[in-house]
């Protein structure tokens, strides 16, 4: 594990901040990113976790502080942009169109051609063949490419958005709360491509309010509260109480924890 | 590891669950038990020939050529209300072109079908810009358009009608194109349905096989993740807009070579036998899912009721009311249908 530090982050955030108008969503954020390894970032309802994904992803651009990529300055003006970096983002409820097959929805919006290229004429036979290879490799494993999307589970179709990026060279992948909206099985199964993902190279950012997902497979955990980085620590050197504490502010979380019981007394 | 293509579980999938996730089935289904029914009560006893067909076909081609056009701007979530005064339109500023400036026939033809580019293009940037439903948008077109078909043709021509079309020069070429008639086994078929029958097959290899046709159903689908993936959304819906428009032009230019002259008030109304005929085809009225020989199969339906009903000696006024029940029924068997092949969802 910690050979791999030596390496360069391919990613790197050094002061951002964010402004929109005289709301500061986002201020003194430093990041580093690491090929093969996962970064989690964590925090709560508004603690500017969308607010960093769109900067990362290209919606938005940074009001302040450096944000570069394999060494040079990143600057994105749409998410098109970030995709032919290689940056890759996975949203939560919005990466895949459910009445339309796997397969469609694979290539989706990178549609593999054949003949004379302007004609845009779809070669189905490579799209549907790779789209099971490729998501044979991640591990998933379907009957018929053919089927909607919207009759495979949500933890299924975040796996497909997930090997979609992989495939189409993504070095970095976000995932926006890839988690929130799934059950328990369906949660592990995303984690378990998250490691997938991580094996084959990527660098993965894994954004989420779930320390206990996070810790399962994170290498580094950044937390986020009130639009500023409170805390940062390393796999090797943290306990999931401690992330759990940090992420919920500490006291804040005690206090709570006293007002409940008094409540619960019996 | 199984090879790819030899998933012994894909066997699992018969071909009668494939069958019935195709959209066309229900209209399809449909149409055969119309095409029976109408056959059995026929009094002329040329229903079911070629003569039947013929008069059939006649009726059904030209709503097909628009409706196929709008399924694939219904399955990209939009509509367009004005396509059916766009007929109309078309139609008048061709003959109007012809007859009152004295422009040659192929030179109104190509005129006009820019200028319903042009509607298309508006039509669609609007509904993108404003982010309004484009059933407003298209409404207000509908009723801008209907009030210049019969104030401009007024103005013009004195009266509510273009006429003297068949002075233009080239008007006979024109017309051997797109208004002549084929005979075929003994039965005359006007040149419209070779058209109709090319549309079809185009828009469906459009939606099916092209980038482009993948954007259609994602547009449709979800706009938003369609966006995240990288498809231009917006782009795909405004060419879609210009394509219907054009088509709706390009029938109303066909109506005008073949009666040699346009009432005012021509195409009103269409709009909703092009929706009716992509509803009854499949075409989910949200968008996302449809296709374009479901469209097509709607418009045959048509045509059917339009000829049978007089062929069995009904009266001609239940038209309208056939119409509004088989726009109901095949609908509903279709959502059935498509929620028995697609099982229970998660």
């Amino acid at each position: 594990m910690n050979v791999k530090k030596s390496v360069d982050p391919v990613l790197e955030l050094k002061g951002v901040g964010k402004s929109f108008g005289n709301v500061v969503a986002l201020r003194d954020v430093d990041i580093a990113v690491y090929p093969g390894q996962v970064t989690c970032v964590l925090g709560d309802n508004g603690a500017g976790k969308s607010t960093l994904i769109k900067i990362l992803s290209g919606v938005h651009q940074q009001s302040e502080g450096e944000f570069t990529l394999a060494g040079q300055k990143a600057e994105f003006n749409s998410p098109r942009d970030a995709m032919a970096k290689g940056i890759a983002t996975v949203f939560q409820d919005l990466a895949t169109v459910p009445l339309m097959s796997v397969w469609r929805n694979f290539f989706l919006g990178n549609e593999p051609k054949k003949w004379w290229k302007p004609l845009g004429i779809l070669d189905t036979k490579f799209a549907k063949e790779t789209a099971k290879t490729e998501l044979m490799n991640m591990g998933i494993d379907l009957r018929d490419t053919n089927q909607a999307i919207g009759t495979l589970s949500g933890g299924e179709r975040q796996a497909v958005a997930i090997a979609r990026a992989v495939y189409f060279g993504a070095n970095v992948l976000i995932l926006d709360e890839p988690t929130s909206a799934l059950g328990v099985r369906q949660s592990g199964i995303v984690l378990k491509y998250i490691l997938a993902a991580r094996e084959r190279g990527v660098a993965v950012i894994f954004i989420t309010h779930n320390p206990h997902h996070a810790f399962l497979v994170g290498d580094h955990f950044y937390l986020l509260n009130r639009g500023r980085m409170t805390a940062s620590f390393v796999r090797e050197k943290v306990q999931l109480d401690e992330l759990i504490q940090a992420m919920a502010g500490g006291a804040e979380l005690d206090t709570l924890t006293h007002e409940i019981s008094v409540i619960r007394q019996d | 590891m199984t090879a790819v293509k030899t998933d012994e579980r894909v066997q699992r999938v018969s071909l009668f669950t494939k069958a019935l996730r195709r959209p066309e089935l229900g209209a399809l289904i449909g149409a055969l038990v119309i095409f029976t029914v109408f056959a059995i009560v026929d009094t002329t006893g040329q229903f079911a020939q070629l003569q039947g067909a013929a008069g059939w076909t006649k009726f059904a081609a030209p709503i097909g050529i628009v409706s196929i056009f709008v399924a694939l701007l219904m399955i990209a979530g939009e509509f367009d209300l004005s396509s059916g005064v766009m007929v109309g339109s078309a139609g008048l500023l061709m003959g109007n072109l012809i007859s009152e400036v004295g422009m040659g026939v192929w030179p109104a033809l190509l005129t006009t079908l820019v200028f319903a580019a042009f509607v298309g293009l508006a039509n669609g940037y609007l509904v993108i810009k404003t982010g309004l439903p484009s059933f407003i948008v298209t409404l207000a077109t509908f009723f801008v358009l209907k009030g210049v078909n019969l104030a401009v043709t007024k103005l013009l021509t004195g009266t509510v009608r273009v006429d003297g079309v068949d002075t233009g020069e080239g008007f006979d070429t024109a017309r051997s194109w797109f208004a002549t008639k084929i005979e075929f086994g003994g039965a005359s078929f006007q040149v419209s349905v070779l058209w109709w029958i090319g549309f079809t097959i185009f828009a469906t290899w459009l939606l099916t096989r092209t980038t482009f046709g993948n954007w259609i159903f994602a547009s449709g689908g979800d706009p938003n993740a369609a966006r995240n993936a990288g498809v231009p959304v917006a782009r795909t819906k405004i060419t879609l807009f210009i394509l219907t428009s054009v088509a709706a032009a390009l029938v109303g230019c066909m109506t005008l070579l073949e009666l040699r002259g346009m009432q005012a008030g021509q195409g009103i109304g269409q709009e909703f036998y092009y929706i009716i005929a992509a509803a009854v085809g499949g075409t989910l009225l949200n968008g996302g899912a449809g296709s374009a020989i479901g469209a097509s199969i709607g418009a045959v339906i048509m045509g059917f009721a339009a000829i049978g009903i007089p062929y069995a000696l009904w009266d001609q006024d239940w038209v309208s009311t056939f119409l509004g029940v088989i726009l109901f029924l095949p609908v509903l068997v279709n959502t059935w249908l498509s929620k028995q092949a697609k099982g229970a969802r998660k």
